[in-house]
């Protein structure tokens, strides 16, 4: 399976990453080889074969519902770029 | 042409647990911005979220309750997207494993038919932060207590065909949540809300047509009005030559409109996979029926036994059993040996009224059952009439004693004594000689003048049990 410049592009986009115009050829050889290796184990047999959601076959431990956490908003806001009244300030969002 | 329109819902509601879905900070709703945001909410490197082992139990109850299909080894996904409510850069939700497959709902419709909605599945997920776009000088603030808080999204089949039996529905699914008291189900708080995907065809058409999600509604009445407000646009829009697109909208209540946010196949590819932070949540049936014991009497359950034990209505056992307060309060005060059908008339009526009138909720009613049973005694016993209980009643909420205190300090002492009542009834014959000879000469209707003359003169506490046979002697 072969990726063009414009899946790359949109790859690109939904993970917020700016890319050279000049890399996208090389982006597009190497993803589609990781695809290719897909396509190759996709010729394995897997019948009957329960798909795994974790390489390791173990199960979620669970915590008790507990509030262990106390306030650390100084700490955590020191390395914000920009906070107010308490609040992280972000580059305005607009629907 | 006569359209069809179909509807499905998704009810987020939020779980009432202490602590986040996936870290030990407090879900505690109305802080200071960010005081309850920890490392793991806040998506800060190094992190690993752990799962909250109530969320687990509340959701499994849910699917309990509705007789879903539960899950024993249910997966969570990331769903990726950016935005700055979020982190991380994802959302932790279920995709291809939720801890609840299919069940289904009944809802009861305005003519009394009962219906039955699919439920598709109920998954766990974290909800987002709180964006706040006014007031920052060109800058968006972000508060990030509510991000992590733990939401069980219930999706319904396009079982629905009116804006009316969406709002049945929402209402059924909110009473439920409180009824097995996984969610406080406060819409003020966002703790309920839910999404609409809406779709119009033409009448008799199998295919759906093409719909549009309303998001984030928060009370009933605007899922009502929103969903009315979108299927005449979308049939407009057919109407008028043209296509609906599948697209998010937004209701707008101050301008009574929907709107497009976005249009969803070009922003929304949310990439979902295994989160690798997470392992399976694996658990057996012990667990599950563990967590089926805990279940109290479903709403449609006590609806039967009101109906089937007491002999109530269907009608009036519905709305007694609408929210659980309500059906606890009923049952509190039938307890006290009071008659079933008596009380159910109080609560749905004088109760209710005066309750809606001062805007509080049953459990903030200034009668409390014990009082409402002590004067609902007094109206079997016939020491009042029902009428009078009225004065009674509102002395009770107005905290001036039990039933007898009132009674007693109003005098409002019903009069059964024969030679009383008859005292009064002659006087008030005595002072209506023309009313009589026309009552006596065939005008059967002034029959209603004595009564009321009666009772006037009695100050309204003469039995009018009483009053109606006696005077029928006289008058003869």
């Amino acid at each position: 399976m072969s990726l063009g410049p414009d899946d790359v592009k949109s790859i690109a986009h939904l993970a917020r990453l700016e890319i050279d115009e000049k890399n996208i050829e090389e982006y597009a050889n190497s993803l589609s080889s990781i695809l290719d290796l897909v396509e190759e184990m996709n010729a394995v047999d897997t019948a009957g074969i329960k798909p795994m959601a974790h390489p390791m076959n173990v199960s979620q431990r669970l915590r008790a519902d507990e509030v262990l956490e106390v306030n650390q908003r100084e700490i955590f806001q020191k390395i914000a770029p920009k906070v107010k009244d308490g609040l992280y300030l972000v580059p305005q969002v607009i629907e | 042409m006569e359209w069809e329109t179909v509807i499905g819902l998704e009810i987020h509601t939020q779980l009432r647990t202490k602590s986040k879905i996936f870290s030990s900070a407090s879900t505690a709703f109305g802080a200071e911005p960010n005081t309850q945001a920890c490392a793991v909410d806040l998506g800060l490197p190094g992190v690993l979220p752990v799962v909250n082992a109530e969320a687990i139990r509340m959701a499994t109850k849910f699917g309990l309750a509705t007789g879903s299909a539960i899950c024993k080894h249910s997966v969570f996904a990331r769903k990726n997207y950016f935005y700055p409510d979020s982190p991380k850069g994802y959302q932790i939700s279920q995709m291809e494993l939720p801890i609840v497959g299919e069940g289904a709902i009944d809802i009861e419709l305005e003519d009394g038919t009962k219906k039955t909605i699919g439920i598709t599945r109920a998954h766990l997920e974290e909800d987002a932060g709180k964006s706040l776009h006014e007031d920052y000088q060109g800058m968006t603030g972000i508060d990030l207590n509510r991000a992590g808080t733990p939401l069980l999204e219930i999706v319904s089949e396009p079982d629905m065909r009116s804006a009316k039996e969406a709002v049945a529905y929402m209402k059924k699914i909110h009473s439920l949540v409180q009824y097995i008291e996984i969610s406080d189900g406060n819409m003020a708080e966002s703790s309920f809300r839910c999404d609409a995907n809406v779709s119009v065809r033409p009448k008799g058409q199998k295919e759906y047509g093409t719909r549009a999600e309303l998001k984030n509604i928060n009370s009933f009445r605007f899922v009502e009005r929103a969903i009315n407000l979108e299927i005449e646009r979308q049939i407009d829009v057919i109407e008028d030559g043209g296509k609906v697109v599948q697209e998010t909208r937004l209701y707008d209540a101050d301008k009574h409109e929907t709107r497009s946010m976005r249009s969803k196949e070009e922003a929304n590819d949310y990439r979902y996979f295994p989160d690798p932070d997470l392992l399976p949540v694996v658990f057996d049936d012990a667990y599950i029926e563990e967590i089926r014991k805990t279940l109290p009497e479903l709403p449609d359950e006590k609806t039967a036994r009101f109906v089937s034990d007491l002999g109530l209505s269907e009608y009036d056992a519905g709305i007694l059993t609408a929210s659980r307060e309500l059906a606890d309060f009923f049952e509190a005060v039938i307890g006290q040996s009071v008659d079933a059908k008596l009380t159910a008339n109080w609560i749905i009526g004088d109760v209710s009224a005066r309750l809606n009138k001062e805007d509080l909720t049953i459990a903030e009613c200034p009668v409390s059952s014990k009082l409402l049973a002590g004067m609902l005694k007094r109206i079997e016993d016939n020491t009042i009439s029902g009428k009078i209980a009225k004065d009674v009643f509102n002395g009770m909420w107005n905290g001036e004693g039990d039933a007898d205190t009132v009674i007693d300090k109003k005098g409002l002492k019903q009069i059964t004594d024969d030679s009383a009542i008859e005292a009064i009834i002659d006087e008030v014959i005595a002072n209506s000689p023309d009313q009589l000879e026309q009552y006596r000469s065939g005008k059967d209707k002034l029959f209603g003048y004595f009564v009321g003359q009666v009772m006037k003169a009695s100050q309204g506490k003469a039995n009018p049990a009483q009053v109606n046979q006696m005077l029928k002697d006289k008058l003869s």
